[in-house]
């Protein structure tokens, strides 16, 4: 949860500055701000019960990619702001169902930053579909670069549907409940699902990345690794 | 100072009209949008909070290029914040200058095109994690000096402005200053990079206030109309008084030769910055103007698809639900 937290996070905020209206440029440095808020709780946790001594700061900064269980979807580049909103729809998604389910869990920490974070997504999806629906819709050339986004990126939705030993949950339970959100918003924005359901997967196993992801990392561990004695 | 060599437009109309207009600002009154005034006193607010905003939004760029790179997830989410309060205060700005009849659009391609300046501070790069830190102590630092007088300016919608941006101003001032003060006590590097920052852009920070006043012709009219309440040397003088003690309490040195207390003015005696710098920035010959203005008119040029579908989608809403109706 925290890496897919920490890379899309990263990735939203290089558009700072370059986003199509001032609005736009705000609306996404406050995604990016609550997700690497989620960031610091949930790898804050995880480097708790590692019990190593690790915080999310260490987890973040002095890992390598190999040691990443993103989603590969987080890692894909901005591409156009069609790009962007697209994955941050399919991942909003994905993500709200996984949070409500981990609200119910069992372990008080998981549960609490589920609870927490989960409001804020609840924000974060209702404002990407508003968007794949607006951009969809609007004109001829939008409609055409919406669909074209989707049909880049469906093949990495079916990864976030895997379980592998390390989920804490059924994670194939949650598709149902994406489908529906996905089909009802694809309507309204008059985009069409792409037929093919292959996807991609290795980046939640951490087995095989894009190459993407190492460039990612470059640049957001630069200074820590050049100056590991520095405190900021 | 956010807006510097505001040219004030001279106004030919009615002169009892414009006694009465001058009456009600000597008498501190503030000024509506749907208040007559003089259309130099309109022209000249349209450029100063047009560049004003137009400062906030390319203001974001030297600092968005280290978003991606801050040492830590908290450095991160700070500067994410700050940033995203600049890009608010641009448009607090342009709603502003909105009342006063001209389009955020407009404003926009003003800028591209050349017509419109934005702050000259944006035109140096933002070379290390330090400048994070010097951006926010010193370039933050000028423009709340500039900003606290502007909340008495006597156009009403600008004032107000300003009360909201001030405040979130002194807070990435305190940011700014604690990033150094970690610089400071760190490694030899870091040191290294707080120094180096520092000697980099003190000069373009006393360039905020705008040339001396001896050569700044434009003030005097705008003073009159309370547009600019204090002196570009009146400021620049109370901020270096403010700043010297605070470099010393980091152990760095202000790069200044000059540099002495004089027990009589009971200020600080400084060198004056390289004024043709200064022109030559504001010409578009700054080391990162090109690239500031190159990056605004493709995010201007890249967002038009997805302006132009949102208008048109908020077009068919409306259309659907009058025919609702």
């Amino acid at each position: 949860m925290g890496d897919n937290t920490l890379v899309l996070g990263q990735r939203l905020s290089e558009w700072c500055g370059h986003g199509p209206a001032p609005e736009e440029d705000i609306a996404l440095a406050n995604i990016a701000l609550d997700l690497i808020g989620q960031t610091r709780l949930w790898l804050d946790l995880a480097g708790n019960r590692e019990g190593l001594g690790r915080d999310s700061d260490m987890l973040a900064y002095h890992r390598n990619p190999w040691d990443f269980k993103n989603l590969l979807l987080v890692e894909q580049p901005n591409r156009d702001f069609g790009v962007t909103m697209m994955r941050q729809f399919l991942f909003d998604t994905w993500h709200l169902e996984t949070l409500r389910i981990l609200s119910h869990h069992t372990d008080k920490d998981v549960r609490g930053i589920a609870q927490k974070s989960s409001k804020e997504v609840t924000y974060h999806r209702a404002r990407s579909t508003n968007i794949v629906i607006a951009l969809g819709d609007g004109t001829e050339k939008s409609q055409l670069r919406m669909q074209s986004a989707l049909n880049r990126l469906y093949p990495y939705v079916g990864e976030m549907f895997m379980t592998d030993k390390d989920d804490l949950i059924d994670m194939a339970a949650l598709r149902p409940r994406f489908d529906a959100h996905l089909s009802a918003t694809l309507n309204k924005a008059t985009l069409t699902k792409p037929e093919s359901e292959f996807y991609h997967k290795g980046g939640k196993t951490g087995t095989q990345h894009s190459e993407h992801l190492s460039h990612i990392l470059a640049t957001m561990q630069s200074l820590p690794r050049s100056y590991p004695e520095a405190k900021w | 100072m956010y807006a510097q060599m505001i040219k004030s437009e001279e106004t030919y109309e009615d002169p009892k009209k414009l006694m009465a207009f001058q009456a009600r600002i000597d008498d501190g009154d503030r000024i509506e949008p749907k208040d007559w005034m003089p259309k130099g006193y309109r022209k000249t607010l349209i450029r100063q909070i047009g560049q004003h905003a137009h400062s906030e939004i390319v203001g974001q760029l030297p600092e968005g290029n280290w978003i991606t790179r801050a040492p830590s997830l908290e450095r991160k989410a700070i500067l994410l914040a700050k940033v995203q309060d600049e890009a608010g205060h641009g448009l607090y700005l342009y709603c502003a200058a909105e009342t006063l009849g001209v389009s955020r659009d407009e404003l926009t391609e003003m800028l591209l095109n050349g017509q419109m300046k934005y702050s000259s501070i944006f035109s140096y790069p933002a070379l290390t994690w330090a400048d994070m830190g010097v951006i926010g102590w010193l370039i933050d630092g000028a423009a709340i000096l500039n900003q606290v007088p502007l909340q008495r300016t006597s156009y009403g919608p600008y004032a107000r402005a300003m009360v909201r941006i001030c405040k979130e101003e002194s807070f990435h001032q305190r940011q700014g200053f604690d990033i150094m003060i970690k610089m400071v006590n760190g490694t030899a590097e870091q040191k290294h990079m707080a120094q180096d920052a520092l000697n980099r852009l003190w000069y373009p920070s006393l360039m905020m206030f705008g040339p001396p006043d001896a050569e700044s012709v434009h003030s005097e009219q705008s003073m009159r109309w309370k547009i600019k309440i204090n002196s570009n040397d009146e400021l620049r003088q109370k901020f270096v008084n403010q700043t010297v003690p605070q470099a010393e309490y980091l152990g760095l040195s202000i790069p200044d030769i000059n540099l002495n207390w004089n027990e009589r003015k009971q200020s600080y005696d400084f060198s004056q910055p390289d004024w043709s710098e200064f022109f030559d920035v504001l010409e578009g010959n700054g080391p990162a103007s090109v690239d500031r203005i190159e990056a605004r008119q493709a995010a201007w040029e890249d967002g038009a698809w997805v302006r132009e579908a949102r208008i048109a989608h908020a077009e068919k809403k409306n259309m659907a639900i009058l025919a609702a109706e």
